[in-house]
């Protein structure tokens, strides 16, 4: 269980990474924190003839605040927003988040960027991220561009970067004073990955209120009204929908009578902590 | 009690080395040339070789079978009628049997090097349809794993006493019950290295197992080798628990490379290797009828067990022990007249199994358990009520029960009443009427069991299995400056050896604890022995060593007595001191004129001076019979299937207990894997063979926010038959969280339409689809048997 062998890079600035990573001429992996992709190397699931280490470059560590957002690097922790160093734009919504990734170990290491990139479904920034309505910023040898997490992620470890893109930031929405939001993990145990995720956002003052199923055997389910969750009533949601939300997931193509259970339940509790339900 | 004698809870001399991270594994060795081993192993459960394809930059680093000319197959037979010997090849040869089977031997300067040959020998295999499902194997028509047997069957036995006489009793349930798969998980996996010492002219191998010398008696066998040319060490070893009782494929192949290369090699197994091609435990299948009275008393049980036993029979416990055990264990610690129990051994396409802290015991107490609550709720009565009904009483003791296990003595009712007392069954019947406001459902349950430890020769004669035990020996040897090295042939990794025995030697020579150094894991300087196995070391070896320290004691006394110009009947020895009626004599002080002023010595000394070695049995050799009662308080989420445990008790009686922190220990860490078999570990396979759990994010352990804070109750009644009075208790700890929890959690659904879970472990899918099930209006088959 040793990793095949690869070379690697440690580049200090963006446009370093963004030519290594543009090489067609060998397969490359961005190495973000590690705390999947190192074990897939020892596992020799991923074989790349280059690991490009972009944790060396100042950029991707950075955080900017804006009115309405916080841009946070690729390269930020987990660790970091479950201690408070990244500004809390959610209320304490994405502290809570980072605090139930996996241990602490692996929080210190991994990195939102690299977690987002890898894209496992039973991970926590997919959803959690999906729900606050974030956006993944990307550069490539064509630019910069910006894409929802939803449209980022297309598939189960599968997510849309043009050749040589990188992960460069995500940009976090300022919630307002009022929004409500409710995260909730079904797994074996504390740090295991999940089965089933429910996240939810209500931010009436931004006109928003958002759902997601995560874990699911896909990419995060969004529900981008999640009014209809609550029998239509934006307003002052009171009554979570089970059945409506059963209906969501079936359409999206869960066939599995027990999935749907723990999926529908997980957004429920989610809601609940949410004071929505 | 003494601070470091019987009964001492004193704290662990080996915890020094080992929690500063200075312990010695095999994996830490750094022999001068050392070159490492990685496998090719099979990709697929059951087929043919083609033909094996290196490539040229392979040549002289890949060996085959073909290769390994003149070494034998590893042979475990079984001296049951009926049994059909399997044999295991060091490479496979011909055909493959298991996924992971190994297949090519890769010889590099790294690991990483290593897999880089393994990767690319191509191999042409023609796939055959595998045997994944023990039940199926046994049918007609089922693919052939061993063509030559006709079936699959390793080993069918039958016991039966008067089965008829129960069938005409008021209550009668019948279950089918199923535990899963699992790998056991040491923290530290196996790991060989090897090399051919020209001076010794010996094989020297370093591996990571519970018996070296049996190890050593394998391998012999295996590479034609004089018992003399081979020396087995086991360094620190990191935790056992039944998966280092085994001969190794990897042993015997990297012996015979380190025969014929001229450099140490090294392998150490990775988590891969250790979760899907080493070795499983644990996967039994039973059919169990209980007949009953109403009012509880059980009238007989009838069972059909199967027990899937994997591809090759193991050495050297045999692909037969599991199962044959299952039919002379699943009474339990009860009392009823008629029984019968037939039981298969099945060959599969798995790797093989080996006996897990337990062995069977874990999975006929789940049966056993489990079926007794149906009887209860058929019968309108508390489980708990049923069991006090039908347990071995006190006044019974000593006891040979129906399938003539001698119960050595206890009080069975009375450790069950004080976990009742101790879980408060009352507050929680009166808990349970008022509800939870989160809205799950707690429950409560019970399991008691008997534990059969340092069972010998009687009982291993008649398995007829390549080894049975005998005398347990241990030297002693006073050192020039009064210490006290002790050499056993068994192993401790994780038993606390080094600090019980050292207690043992405490209690009779009143020698400093800290004085006494125990030399245990190399066959050139330890006494043969069996090893550690079956919650034997402390009965065998502190039996042995306390024999020992008596002798010494003999000899010390003479010696020291002529010093002190007395007679010898005037003398006592105690604190380390030779104690006359007016003067003494440290035993420091008579060694230094044993081994040099030998001319202080009388004229006729026993020349065998202050060395001895001796050989132990106890009394009776058919075990001595540990019991506990457990009792678990549960919550269940019926919305999303998990359990929570709220509250667990162990009662246990394990005779005199020689460290009481130990024993603690030695519960709570077999407790913790109870759990795991209870709640989470599960190696499932695919159709075509493949076990689908290679990482630790698969295979699922518990860890530290599983196991809840357990309440521990002593009883200690001394066993009749052995020193001190002490019991095996290594085992108990995981026999009995399996069956506590299950009943648990289906008192706790019981109102839910009377779901019920009969499977281990008790996934959150089991526990919905249990659910789902009850409330179905018609119930189907169609459960998830296989799903997580």
């Amino acid at each position: 269980m040793k990793p095949a062998r690869f070379e690697y890079e440690r580049p200090t600035d963006l446009a370093g990474a963004i030519a290594l990573n543009r090489r067609d001429d060998l397969a490359v992996k961005i190495l973000a924190g590690g705390q999947s992709l190192v074990p897939m190397l020892n596992y020799r699931l991923a074989q790349p003839d280059l690991l490009v280490d972009v944790t060396r470059i100042p950029e991707l560590k950075r955080v900017d605040t804006s009115d309405d957002a916080i841009i946070v690097g690729a390269c930020v922790t987990h660790a970091d927003f479950e201690d408070g160093r990244v500004p809390d734009v959610t209320g304490g919504a994405l502290p809570g988040v980072a605090r139930g990734i996996a241990y602490r170990a692996v929080r210190t290491r991994g990195t939102i960027g690299g977690s987002l990139a890898h894209a496992d479904p039973s991970a926590d920034w997919p959803s959690g991220l999906a729900a606050i309505g974030a956006d993944v910023i990307l550069r490539g040898p064509a630019g910069t561009r910006r894409v929802a997490i939803e449209q980022f992620i297309t598939g189960v470890f599968e997510v849309s970067l043009e050749p040589g893109e990188i992960v460069e930031a995500v940009r976090i929405p300022r919630l307002s004073r009022n929004a409500r939001f409710g995260y909730y993990k079904i797994c074996r145990k504390p740090g295991e990955l999940a089965h089933a995720i429910g996240a939810i956002l209500h931010d009436p003052d931004r006109s928003v209120f958002r759902a997601v199923f995560g874990a699911t055997q896909s990419r995060p389910i969004v529900v981008a009204n999640a009014a209809s969750l609550f029998g239509g009533n934006t307003a002052a949601a009171t009554r979570f929908d089970t059945d409506a939300a059963a209906h969501v997931l079936t359409a999206a193509g869960m066939t599995d009578r027990f999935d749907i259970q723990i999926h529908v339940e997980a957004l429920k509790r989610a809601a609940g902590r949410a004071n929505l339900a | 009690m003494s601070e470091q004698g019987i009964g001492a809870s004193m704290l662990r001399k080996e915890d020094d080395r080992l929690l500063r991270g200075r312990g010695q594994f095999v994996a830490d060795l750094r022999l001068a040339g050392m070159r490492d081993v990685a496998f090719v192993r099979s990709p697929v459960a059951h087929a043919r070789i083609r033909d094996i394809v290196v490539p040229a930059s392979g040549r002289g680093a890949v060996f085959t079978a073909n290769d390994l000319v003149g070494v034998k197959p590893i042979r475990a037979v079984s001296g049951l009628p009926g049994f059909k010997i399997s044999e295991q090849p060091a490479l496979a040869s011909g055909k493959i049997r298991h996924v992971g089977e190994l297949v090519a031997m890769c010889v590099a300067a790294t690991r990483a090097d290593a897999e880089d040959v393994a990767a690319s020998v191509r191999l042409d295999l023609d796939e055959m349809p595998a045997v994944f499902d023990m039940l199926a194997g046994r049918a007609a028509g089922a693919p052939l794993l061993h063509e030559s047997w006709g079936d699959n069957v390793f080993l069918e036995t039958n016991v039966e006493v008067g089965i008829a006489d129960a069938f005409d009793a008021p209550i009668k349930v019948t279950r089918e019950i199923h535990t899963a798969r699992q790998c056991m998980a040491p923290i530290e996996g196996r790991g060989v290295v090897a090399h051919w010492d020209s001076r010794l002219e010996q094989l020297i191998v370093y591996t990571a197992t519970q018996m070296p010398h049996i190890v050593r008696t394998g391998l012999s066998e295996c590479l034609g080798l004089d018992h003399g040319r081979i020396r087995v060490i086991t360094p620190d070893v990191g935790g056992g628990f039944g998966y280092k009782g085994i001969l190794l494929p990897e042993e015997v192949a990297l012996g015979w490379l380190a025969l014929q290369c001229g450099h140490p090699v090294r392998w150490i197994e990775d988590r891969r290797e250790h979760l899907t091609a080493s070795a499983d435990c644990r996967e039994h299948h039973y059919r169990i009828t209980a007949y009953a009275d109403r009012d509880g008393g059980l009238r007989g049980i009838d069972c059909e067990a199967t027990v899937d036993s994997g591809a090759y029979s193991a050495y050297p416990f045999s692909a037969c022990l599991e199962a044959a055990q299952v039919a002379s264990i699943l009474p339990g610690p009860y009392d009823f007249p008629a029984y019968r129990c037939r039981t298969y051994s099945v060959a599969t396409n798995k790797c093989p199994i080996l006996p897990f802290r337990g062995v069977a015991r874990t999975g006929v107490c789940f049966a056993l358990e489990l079926v007794l609550d149906a009887v209860a709720r058929e019968a309108g009565l508390e489980p708990s009520e049923v069991r006090l009904k039908n347990l071995v009483r006190p006044e019974q003791m000593p006891f040979d029960n129906i399938t003539k296990k001698h119960f050595d003595s206890g009080d069975y009712p009375q450790a069950l009443r004080r976990a009742m007392d101790a879980i408060d069954l009352p507050a929680i019947r009166a808990r349970q009427k008022q509800g939870e406001a989160d809205g799950r459902r707690i429950g409560v349950g019970f399991a008691v069991y008997c534990e059969q430890a340092a069972h010998g020769t009687s009982v291993y004669a008649g398995w007829g299995i390549p080894m049975v035990p005998g005398y347990e020996q241990a030297t002693a040897r006073v050192t020039p400056d009064g210490g006290l090295e002790l050499r056993i042939g068994l192993h401790s990794h994780g038993q606390s050896l080094e600090t019980t025995l050292a207690q043992v030697v405490h209690e009779i020579l009143g020698i400093d604890a800290s004085k006494v150094s125990l030399v245990h894991g190399d066959t050139a300087l330890t006494p043969y022995s069996t090893g550690t196995w079956g919650s034997r070391s402390m009965v065998m070896a502190g039996g042995a060593v306390s024999l020992a320290c008596r002798e010494i004691a003999r000899r010390a006394a003479a010696i020291g007595a002529f010093l002190l110009h007395v007679d010898v009947a005037d003398v006592a020895v105690r604190d380390g001191r030779v104690i006359g009626p007016s003067g003494s004599l440290t035993l420091a002080e008579i060694a230094r004129v044993w081994y040099l002023r030998p001319q202080e010595l009388p004229a006729h000394a026993n020349p065998a001076g202050l060395e001895v070695t001796a050989g132990y049995k106890p009394v009776r050799d058919s075990g001595t019979f540990s019991y506990g009662a457990h009792a678990a308080l549960v919550a269940v989420d019926p919305q999303i299937g998990e359990v929570e445990i709220l509250d667990y008790v162990v009662v246990e009686d394990g005779g005199k207990l020689v460290n009481p922190m130990v024993v603690d220990g030695q519960i709570y860490g077999g407790v913790a894997q109870g759990i795991g078999t209870a709640l989470y570990e599960e190696m499932p396979f695919d159709a075509s063979g493949q076990p689908l759990a290679s990482t630790l994010s698969d295979y699922l352990l518990p860890g530290a926010t599983e196991v809840p804070a357990l309440r521990i109750v002593h009883m200690e009644t001394p066993s009749p038959y052995t020193e001190f009075g002490v019991k095996g208790i290594g085992e108990g700890g995981a026999i009995a969280p399996p069956a506590t929890i299950a009943n648990a959690v289906n008192d706790a659904l019981g109102p839910l339409g009377a779901a019920e879970l009969l499977q281990s472990p008790i996934t959150p899918r089991r526990v919905l689809a249990a659910i789902a099930k009850a409330r179905a209006p018609a119930p189907s088959e169609t459960c998830m048997r296989d799903r997580r």
